[in-house]
């Protein structure tokens, strides 16, 4: 069944220039399977596609369960110069969050009570 | 093994909070705080006060804080390395001493680090055929050179290393890298050779990890609900050990969060290629960190590589780009969003009747409540009863702006029915001041670097 993004990972976003970046933390080593597989560029540009007029580029790094994204030409000029409320990107991450993702009926996440901190 | 040294950031910006620092310096053990007091354009509006008044220039917040906290910095030996210094380190260094004679406390020293500021050299580097080439754009900045107001090379940690290694308590510099305030007096305690480049690495992701503030501590986290007293949000510290690895943590009895998902979250901020971390000391590798939970508010960060710095340093200057307005009305009631954009169009039609049009990308209708940032997300949305009208320009032309600015109000009487929240006057022009990045050689810049140090 499909699920946000929200109940797998957490996200942070800021400016890059004229683009935003977004990285995306697993939950966990389930969550973090299906994020690889299904958080494509293409699928994060299509998400996207009315705020990123640019390409998408993604990044990987296995150590921390993350991606990382450049959303480029995102920002309607970047820092100073856009006229948006978000001229930083800073709800760009946020964004990202209601994206939905295909998990399996028999996957822990579907256990998973909260949208999961990993605690103190 | 125990830590050898600690080091905080008590300032994520200018404007960031006035006591987080105070709490950071009081609160428990500390050896350096650093203090970031520069975002991109900043240095941009120091140049225009610099201008007016030529003992002006620099972080003025700084000497706020200072007259707070000097007693204990001197008591305890808290040394403190900020980029509060701007355009004008010595007019900051000239303020800290005027506090100190206001508090009657001597005996220290300060440190001022120059030769960052490019604006003066600026036709000397044309000719010399340094086209300082926009990063994102390519275009040589000769394109723009007559609106260029300030320009500044980011510095490294090793002036920050040899105003410490002089027995500086406060180190004041320019355009220092976020990350150089706290790997400098990580390297200066441990002595780290300059080529020691997995630890080099280590020390700027501990600066990184650290120079948004309360960013790494819970603030801006997916998960706020999980956050205890944010209320007293503590800001981040790292304890860092002789062989790079470190602990962030945060002083007892604060709010605020540190677990491996705040820190994960203040890793992936502001990122580009997580493989090639560019600074001037050393490229860190973001994909060999590792972290672990040590204990209640206790990440250990460990595993980082690091490769040889590269040859440039990057350049940050600043041009001026126009005008832009932007102003705001509430429209409440039945068919909200209809009646908003019904009276944004007004202003364009009303606009051009007076004979004054934009371009499509210079002017903005945003609908606050409704979709000013989720422009186009596919989820479901509800017809508000109330949203907020945010309407922008820009253009090169002030007057256009300013008149721009005078369809605002008459909305309230003179559109659709339920407009109202119309407070702060008439929208003024504000200039564009707009970004622009480029790289120099190092060589360029480097032996023009200069350290002095003062006692008062």
């Amino acid at each position: 069944m499909k699920l946000p993004l929200r109940k797998l990972a957490h996200a942070r976003s800021g400016d890059k220039g004229d683009g935003s970046n977004v990285g995306l933390i697993a939950q966990s080593a389930e969550a973090w399977t299906i994020i690889q597989e299904q958080v494509t560029a293409p699928a994060v540009k299509a998400h996207f596609a009315s705020i990123c007029r640019g390409s998408v580029l993604r990044y990987e790094i296995p150590t921390l369960r993350a991606l990382n994204f450049i959303l480029k030409d995102s920002l309607g000029g970047g820092g100073t110069e856009s006229l948006k409320t978000d001229a930083q990107g800073k709800a760009h991450g946020q964004l990202l969050l209601y994206m939905e993702v295909e998990v399996p009926d028999d996957s822990p996440i579907h256990g998973v009570e909260s949208e999961g901190s990993q605690g103190t | 093994m125990s830590a050898r040294v600690r080091i905080g950031n008590g300032q994520g910006f200018w404007g960031d909070s006035i006591d987080a620092p105070v709490e950071l310096i009081e609160g428990g053990p500390i050896d350096y705080v650093g203090l970031d007091y520069l975002a991109e354009v900043t240095l941009s509006i120091m140049m225009n006060q610099k201008l007016k008044d030529p003992s002006k220039g620099y972080a003025r917040d700084f000497l706020e804080l200072v007259r707070r906290v000097l007693p204990t910095l001197v008591e305890k030996n808290i040394r403190i390395i900020t980029n509060a210094g701007g355009l004008n380190p010595e007019a900051c260094r000239e303020g800290v001493f005027s506090v100190a004679r206001d508090l009657g406390i001597s005996g220290f020293r300060v440190a001022t680090v120059v030769g960052d500021d490019l604006m003066g050299r600026m036709d000397d580097l044309l000719e010399a055929g340094h086209e300082l080439r926009n990063m994102d754009t390519g275009e040589p900045i000769r394109a723009v050179r007559n609106a260029v107001s300030s320009a500044n090379a980011y510095i490294g940690a090793r002036p920050i290393v040899e105003a410490l290694e002089q027995d500086a308590l406060i180190v004041l510099t320019g355009r220092s890298t976020d990350t150089a305030l706290t790997l400098a007096p990580f390297v200066h305690e441990l002595k780290i050779p300059w080529d020691d480049w997995d630890r080099l690495a280590a020390g700027t992701i501990a600066g990184h990890i650290l120079e948004c503030g309360g960013q790494a501590t819970g603030g801006n986290y997916t998960h706020w609900r999980d956050v205890p007293e944010m209320d007293r949000l503590g800001y981040p510290i790292v304890e860092m050990w002789e062989d790079g690895s470190f602990v962030v943590t945060k002083h007892e009895g604060t709010g605020g969060l540190v677990s491996v998902g705040t820190v994960s979250e203040q890793l992936v901020y502001e990122m580009g290629d997580p493989s090639s971390y560019i600074t001037p000391d050393v490229v860190a590798h973001f994909d060999t960190i590792h972290l672990a939970r040590e204990g209640p508010n206790r990440v250990l960060v460990f595993g980082i590589k690091g490769s040889p710095r590269t040859g440039t340093l990057k350049v940050s200057a600043s041009y001026l780009k126009g005008f832009k307005a932007a102003g705001q009305l509430t429209v409440v009631g039945p068919d909200a969003l209809e009646k908003a954009a019904f009276a944004a169009d007004l202003v364009w039609k009303r606009l051009e009747r007076a004979g004054v049009t934009f371009a499509r990308e210079d002017r903005s209708v945003e609908f606050l409540g409704y979709n000013s940032c989720l422009e186009g997300i596919p989820i479901e949305k509800v017809r508000p009863h109330e949203v907020v009208l945010r309407i922008a320009v820009r253009d090169a032309d002030y007057e256009k702006v300013a008149r721009f600015g005078k369809e605002i109000a008459p909305l309230v009487t003179t559109g659709p029915p339920g407009v109202t929240g119309f407070a702060g006057g008439r929208p003024k022009p504000s200039p564009v001041v707009a970004y622009w990045p480029a790289l120099l050689p190092r060589e360029e810049v480097e032996p023009r670097l200069r350290v002095h140090v003062e006692s008062i």
